[in-house]
């Protein structure tokens, strides 16, 4: 069954979602997914990123039944979404992109409502929402009715209602987009917390500097395909070329010419160099010292799972053009 | 779910709706009162003091029933059409869809939810129709089965409309243009023994007609067609718009990509 996956040497693999040729066709003909393989393991922080319109709504608003799947399986736990959907649902808890609470209800209604839901008594739907709303920084705004709350305290309340029936598997559909730095850190604390707990957690996110800092495996879908799945060290060993920012002492005119290293001149007037897989730092700061460059401050250009990602993205839309072409 | 988590689950959504109900009284309760004391005064004492006799009761006597049902119908389609299609709107009908609450159980929570509504205001305008007239029950178990399924009935035409609708305006059209002419005309002023023999039979195919004419013969003892026909056909739709309702429901009718 799929719960108990793979037994090799009594090691026993549990995964808590299993996506198997996943399609989505739409009345017009447009395939948003292609048959898309996914396994997310018990205990793992998956990140499922992609560009805008890649399918990673549509993947997880299937497994959360939002959206009507048309071919393929999903298994949660090992239930079935078209046989076991009730015990799938249990395993289950969905924090959307959008806000989708009632904005005339109270903070605190609307989270033991969706306890109710569950089957959860009101007396203990009330001990599990002080639990989160506590932990979240939402139980001095209990009686709040939800409109008057900030952004960041809306997508806090999402992640409570989501919590309340303690799911094994929390999925969250960028939970921190439209929301500061101080908070995003906070929320990252609370669900490295929550995964640190047993909680399996998978989340799209367009920021990725945040699932180069929480996630442990990656996806990529692009164009209704996964075009990689795989561990984020492995992801980040295969990044061949990093850009380094380089304030110095002194304005250049233009870039040096260092050699085995390729540097640019940005906008700012700032130093921009290209270090490459194994070249080390070191080679670099000999070159820029031969060339009488004092350096002040450097920092990366773009986080190093950005630029990957940027990279992939353009070699699959080249790809795809190719193939176009070939067609026509 | 086990039976407990489905009575949980049941419960939470009839007191999610009886809360948003009692919640915004002014606009739920409030206005049948005060619409329905007009009724009584302007048709039932003024007016009425100069028709006399209909079917054998003062007209305030007669209008009573009709006026109650009236007001049970009106009132449970729309606690559902509205709270049902706001939960679209606002896109927390979510929070039902990604638990495991079954639909029959999304039904029936709604479906009493609208009943809690509707029969609360059948009650309250029954107390004040004590203030102009005296009532007295010729069929008890008529009266009350009879306001509960047509309060069912009109609580499930609600929940479809709900599930069709995709503006507000769409929520609006079916109690203007059909729920309201089909009461006017189903008896609730007047007896269809007035009526030339061709709109008789006309108004034979108003199904409000019957369930007004059910519940007259529940208090009065009085009513245009056989009461047991009433109750049949109440049943009868009943049945046909629960499976339609279960059926988009299971579909995702508007609620589902």
């Amino acid at each position: 069954m799929g719960q108990i996956s793979a037994s090799m040497n009594g090691w026993v693999m549990t995964y808590a979602l299993e996506i198997e040729g996943l399609v989505k066709s739409y009345g017009d003909g447009f395939q948003a997914l292609k048959g898309i393989d996914l396994k997310v393991r018990e205990g793992d922080f998956f990140a499922l990123l992609g560009p805008n319109g890649a399918g990673k709504s549509t993947t997880l608003g299937i497994v959360s039944s939002l959206v009507n799947k048309t071919g393929g399986t999903v298994r949660v736990f090992g239930h079935d979404i078209d046989t076991a959907l009730s015990r799938a649902k249990v395993n289950l808890g969905v924090v959307p992109q959008e806000f989708n609470f009632n904005q005339f209800e109270k903070v605190i209604d609307i989270v033991t409502t969706q306890a109710g839901y569950y089957g959860i008594p009101l007396k203990k739907a009330r001990i599990s929402a002080e639990k989160y709303l506590k932990k979240l920084g939402m139980w001095d705004k209990r009686d709040t009715p939800s409109r008057m709350l900030s952004g960041g305290m809306k997508r806090r309340l999402m992640i409570a209602r989501a919590l309340v029936h303690e799911p094994r598997l929390l999925i969250l559909d960028e939970p921190t987009a439209g929301v500061d730095i101080e908070l995003r850190r906070s929320m990252w604390q609370f669900l490295e917390e929550m995964n640190r707990q047993g909680t399996t957690i998978i989340l799209t996110t367009h920021y990725l500097e945040e699932a180069e800092a929480l996630c442990r495996n990656i996806a990529i879908i692009d164009h209704g395909e996964i075009i990689r799945h795989t561990s984020k060290r492995e992801l980040l060993q295969q990044l061949s070329v990093e850009t380094f920012v380089l304030d110095t002492e002194q304005p250049l005119e233009r870039a040096p010419e260092l050699s085995g290293f390729h540097c640019a001149l940005n906008d700012d007037g700032a130093l921009e160099a290209e270090v490459t897989k194994g070249q080390g730092l070191n080679a670099l700061f000999i070159e820029l010292e031969n060339h009488g460059i004092k350096v002040m401050s450097m920092r990366t250009k773009a986080n190093r799972l950005e630029e990957l990602f940027v990279r992939m993205v353009e070699d699959n839309a080249r790809v795809d053009a190719k193939t176009s072409e070939v067609k026509a | 779910m086990t039976a407990q988590a489905l009575w949980t689950a049941f419960c939470t959504i009839v007191l999610r709706e009886v809360r948003r109900f009692t919640r915004i009284w002014p606009q739920t309760l409030l206005p049948p009162a005060v619409t329905m004391t007009l009724y009584f005064i302007i048709f039932g004492n003024l007016i009425g003091a100069r028709i006399g006799e209909m079917g054998g009761y003062d007209y305030m006597q007669f209008i009573v029933p009709g006026l109650i049902m009236m007001a049970v119908i009106t009132n449970s389609y729309a606690n559902v059409v509205s709270s049902f299609f706001s939960m679209k709107f606002q896109r927390s009908i979510e929070e039902l869809l990604v638990s495991p609450v079954p639909n029959w159980t999304i039904l029936l929570g709604y479906v009493v939810g609208g009943m809690a509504r509707g029969l609360s205001i059948g009650l309250l305008v029954t107390l004040l129709s004590l203030a102009f007239t005296q009532l007295s029950i010729y069929n008890l178990p008529m009266v009350v089965i009879t306001v509960i399924l047509t309060s069912a009935l009109f609580s499930l035409g609600g929940f479809i409309n709900a599930m069709l609708a995709t503006k507000f305006d769409d929520i609006s059209i079916v109690p203007t243009f059909v729920l309201t002419p089909l009461t006017y005309l189903g008896g609730v002023f007047y007896s269809i023994d007035m009526l030339p023999a061709f709109w008789q039979g006309a108004s034979m195919i108003n199904p409000i007609l019957y369930m007004v004419n059910g519940f007259r013969f529940g208090i009065l003892g009085v009513s245009d067609v056989n009461p047991f026909v009433s109750l049949g056909m109440i049943m009868i739709f009943i049945v046909l718009l629960a499976a339609v309702a279960l059926r988009m429901l299971a579909r995702g009718k508007g609620i589902r990509h």
